[in-house]
């Protein structure tokens, strides 16, 4: 009976249209290179094959260095493939039992289809390369890396501490993160083919643009003065003679992403609540109704995977294995995460009268949105600072949210869209980074993805729709949308 | 025949069970209920929300007797489920038209 009508639901109109579109946004770019790039060690027209320098490159003197930082690179992006455990536990912990297949599907659409957009266009958008006005360039699939028969380089020290490879594999982990803060929030009412479509197209376009006018080298970092390797501000002749900047006064800071991976998700998530409305029953007019998560274990495990995951989130993000470096930021994370949930114990023990387990939970993640803005720049005493400041913020905010009438089942706005501001400001305010600066970079990309995400919802929203319908919302996403049981018993 | 359903506290069910060997009775049917009669349900709170719970958690327990044993078990139960406290429970007495032991087919009391 239920099978019948979770194939009617998946063979109805609006499923044909949705798989149009994602098919429509998979292939409306047009790359020749998409087949037809060589593998690094293929023969060569000249005597000096890719295959033979590489194999003296691993015999160079540098190369045992070189190989510690490639392995710790790779070994942070499993740590943040982990994240994703821990978000599917998570969500499905904190919302009801009927939806929690529907929620766990989410979750393996998005670190799937996260990884294959960034394959295919998500790391060259994201990262660009030399040739970008510092906004956007659209980028072509992965192996466009290798169409030179001298791109063997991209494999040694003459790319980074590490080869491309690794360094797509940990960013391509990092990029799923941003679709996976919205499909917390729009838990429990949000239809699937609409989330689906939203969070390919704010992964594989809206997140790589956002982060590569940081990372990607373009505006923000060239906010300000240009100065030169002693700091002092380069004339406008000299400049125009062609001297090249060191840094900018006020070039935005953001180590791991606190803006550009979690604002990102946070308001991206905001618009589409707002799109979408709360879970019916939610606020009534006799006050908030609460709508309790169905297991606190799954939860609770959720968080200790994420907060395991971030040591390979902002670890990795050193993109070297220096020791000094990477024990210090995980240090810093450490005391940032586990300051964030004191404060939030506290705070929520005074404010709402009982400790709160969710609170806590939730005052982990805001400890470590909080830190990782500055995880290298804010020292491990002023860690603990930033960490409790956004333990403290993140009850407040998920109270507010709630008054306010957004329905957030998990605080991902609150988590990662304010404590994300908090964390990004912190590093001015700690660790030596220019207030205007920061503020130009948070209110950049955070106004950018509140937009991209508003403008993605409104054309679902007409044109598939973005909700289940109440009597599916009450039988449970589960049943309605996947005519199966989570928990049958 | 008389079925008799209790409701009882939930973690009295242990104690229920043994002051029933006692007497000689060896099965029963348990379900997990809920339910308030005049003990009023409490608040929880969750992120920040308050909210009532008004049914609380009993079980259960259906005993299916001879006639003749219909006091003694229900002096039983009470002993032992008593805390002297509301919501310590109800039970009820009802007739029982016939029974039938699925393993022999046998009816009647015979069954019980």
């Amino acid at each position: 009976m239920t099978n019948t009508l979770a194939i009617k639901t998946i063979l109805g109109a609006p499923f044909w249209k949705f798989l149009l579109l994602f098919a429509a946004l998979l292939f409306s770019y047009s790359s020749p290179a998409f087949a037809e790039s060589p593998p690094p060690d293929a023969p060569a027209s000249e005597p000096s094959a890719p295959a033979e320098t590489y194999g003296s490159f691993k015999e160079s003197e540098g190369y045992a260095t070189f190989a510690t930082d490639n392995l710790w690179i790779l070994l942070a992006a499993f740590l943040v493939f982990i994240m994703h455990l821990g978000f599917a536990t998570l969500e499905s912990g904190l919302c009801q039992k009927k939806n929690t297949v529907n929620i766990l599907f989410k979750n393996c659409f998005i670190i799937s289809m996260g990884v294959i957009s960034y394959y295919a266009i998500g790391f060259n958008t994201h990262y660009p390369g030399d040739d970008f006005n510092g906004f956007f360039k659209l980028g072509g699939p992965l192996t466009d890396a290798f169409t030179d028969k001298d791109s063997f380089a991209n494999l040694t020290s003459e790319y980074a501490d590490y080869t491309y490879w690794s360094d797509f594999l940990f960013q391509a982990m990092f990029a799923a993160t941003a679709a996976t803060i919205v499909s917390g929030a729009v838990a429990e009412r949000v239809k699937l083919s609409a989330f689906l479509v939203h969070a390919t197209v704010l992964v594989a376009i809206g997140y790589t643009v956002a982060g590569s006018w940081h990372w990607g080298g373009g505006f923000l970092t060239q906010l300000g003065d240009a100065l030169d390797a002693d700091g002092n501000v380069i004339a406008a002749a000299a400049l125009e003679a062609g001297a090249e900047a060191d840094s900018y006064s006020n070039a935005f800071y953001d180590f791991a992403g606190s803006t550009v991976v979690h604002a990102f998700g946070g308001f991206a998530a905001l618009a589409f609540v707002m799109v979408l409305g709360p879970r019916k029953g939610k606020y009534t007019e006799s006050g908030i109704k609460p709508i309790v998560g169905h297991s606190m274990p799954l939860a609770a495990i959720g968080v200790f995977l994420l907060f395991l995951g971030w040591f390979g989130f902002n670890g990795g993000s050193v993109l070297s294995a220096d020791s000094e470096l990477i024990s210090r930021v995980c240090v810093t994370t450490a005391l940032a995460a586990c300051a964030g949930a004191l404060a939030s114990m506290l705070v929520s023990t005074f404010v709402i009268k009982k400790p709160d387990l969710s609170m806590a939970l939730n005052g982990f993640l805001a400890g470590l949105v909080g830190i990782t803005a500055g995880a290298d720049a804010i020292s491990p005493a002023m860690s603990i600072v930033t960490g409790a400041i956004a333990g403290a913020i993140v009850v407040f905010s998920i109270i507010a949210f709630d008054k306010a009438k957004i329905d957030d089942p998990v605080g991902a706005i609150s988590v990662h869209g304010i404590c994300g501001i908090w964390g990004t400001l912190a590093v001015a305010f700690f660790g030596g980074a220019s207030l205007t600066g920061q503020i130009i970079g948070i209110v950049c990309v955070s106004l950018f993805a509140f937009v991209f995400s508003y403008a993605l919802a409104l054309i679902l929203k007409s044109t598939i729709g973005v909700r289940v319908s109440e009597e599916e919302e009450e039988r449970g996403l589960d049943i309605s949308e996947h005519g199966q049981e989570a928990y049958s018993s | 025949m008389k079925l008799i359903k209790a409701i009882i506290k939930p973690f009295k069910l242990e104690e229920v069970k043994d002051g029933l060997s006692e007497i000689g009775v060896e099965g029963m049917t348990v379900s997990e209920v809920k339910g308030f009669g005049r003990q009023k349900g409490h608040t929880e709170i969750y992120r920040g929300s308050e909210y009532t719970v008004d049914f609380l958690p009993k079980v259960k327990i259906e005993i299916a007797i001879a006639d003749d044993l219909v006091t003694k078990v229900i002096d039983a139960i009470v002993s032992a489920s008593q805390t002297g406290k509301i919501g310590d429970g109800k039970i009820f007495i009802l007739p029982i038209e016939e029974a039938v032991r699925i393993r022999t087919g046998e009816k009647g009391e015979e069954a019980l």
